[in-house]
C-alpha cells in the first residue's frame, strides 16, 4: 500500500522542477518542454486521486482518466502551435533565446 | 518495505533524475531525451495506479508524437548547438521560489485538503479488457461532446501550424 501522499509530493516536485525550467532556462525549447513536464505532473496527480477515489467508493470510476485523456490530446495540439511558432521566430531572428524576443519592447 | 513501496521510490527517482537532467543538460537533445524517460516513467506510474489505458496514450502520445516533434524541431534549428547553458548563478532566486512553492503546494494537498487512503495495487481484473471496455462506453456516451470538440481542437491546430509555417504569405 502506497500512501496517496507520496504521489502528490513527487507530482509536486515534478512541477516545481518545470516550474524552475521556465524560469531559469533561456532557450524556448526547453521552456516549452518544462510546461510539457507541468502538464505531466497535474496528470499524475488526477489519475492518484481518481484511484484514491475508486478504492474509497469501492467501485470503478473512468472520470479522472478521461480527464487525463482530454488534457494529453489538448497538449498534443498546443504543441503542433507552439512549435510552429518556434519555427517562425526562429526564421526571423535566428534565434530562440528568449531573452532577444524583445522586438515589442517600448 | 514492501515490494510496492521499493518499486515507487525507485520510479520516483528515476522520475525525478530524469527531470534534473532535461533542466540541466547542455544539448536540446539531451533533454529531450530526457523527457522521453521522464514521460516513460510518469506511464508506469499510471499502470501502478490501474489506468492502463492513460498509460499507452502517455507512451504513444506523449513520448511518441509530442517528443519526436520536438526532436525534429530541434534538428530543423540546429538548436542543439545554440542552446544556453544552465545558469546557476541565475539559478539560486528561481530556486528559492521554487522551495517555497514545494512545501506550499505539498502542504495545499496534504494539509488542507487531507486526503487520506492509501493506494492498493490494481488487481488482476483491473488491467484486463474489461476496464478499458467500461472506459470506452463512458468515453463515447457520457463524454461524447468533449471528445467532438477535441477532435475540432485538434484540426484547428493541425490547419494552424499549417498556416503559421507558410513559406509564402499571400496577399489578396
Amino acid at each position: 500500500m502506497i500512501p496517496i501522499n507520496y504521489y502528490i509530493v513527487l507530482s509536486a516536485i515534478l512541477f516545481t522542477m518545470g516550474v524552475i525550467g521556465v524560469l531559469v532556462r533561456r532557450n524556448a525549447l526547453i521552456i516549452f518542454m518544462s510546461i510539457e513536464l507541468m502538464l505531466n505532473a497535474a496528470n499524475l496527480a488526477i489519475v492518484a486521486f481518481a484511484r484514491a477515489q475508486e478504492i474509497t467508493t469501492g467501485k470503478p470510476l473512468f472520470e479522472g482518466q478521461i480527464f487525463v485523456f482530454f488534457v494529453i490530446a489538448v497538449a498534443a495540439a498546443e504543441v503542433a502551435v507552439g512549435l510552429a511558432l518556434i519555427v517562425e521566430i526562429f526564421k526571423s531572428k535566428r534565434s530562440i533565446d528568449d531573452d532577444q524576443m524583445s522586438s515589442l519592447k517600448g | 518495505m514492501t515490494l510496492e513501496l521499493i518499486s515507487f521510490l525507485v520510479l520516483a527517482f528515476v522520475a525525478i533524475a530524469t527531470a534534473t537532467g532535461m533542466l540541466v543538460s547542455r544539448n536540446a537533445i539531451y533533454s529531450a531525451l530526457f523527457l522521453v524517460l521522464n514521460f516513460i516513467t510518469v506511464a508506469v506510474f499510471y499502470l501502478l495506479l490501474g489506468a492502463p489505458f492513460i498509460a499507452m496514450a502517455q507512451v504513444t502520445v506523449y513520448a511518441g508524437a509530442i517528443m519526436v516533434l520536438f526532436l525534429f524541431v530541434i534538428m530543423l534549428l540546429g538548436a542543439e548547438s545554440i542552446a544556453g547553458e544552465f545558469n546557476w548563478r541565475r539559478a539560486t532566486f528561481p530556486g528559492l521560489l521554487a522551495l517555497l512553492l514545494v512545501i506550499e503546494s505539498t502542504y495545499l494537498l496534504i494539509a488542507r485538503a487531507r486526503p487520506s487512503g492509501e493506494i492498493a495495487p490494481p488487481e488482476a481484473a483491473v488491467n484486463t479488457v474489461n476496464n478499458l471496455r467500461d472506459l470506452g462506453t463512458a468515453l463515447f456516451n457520457q463524454y461524447l461532446l468533449p471528445f467532438e470538440v477535441t477532435s475540432i481542437l485538434l484540426l484547428v491546430a493541425m490547419v494552424g501550424a499549417i498556416v503559421l509555417t507558410q513559406k509564402e504569405k499571400r496577399v489578396p
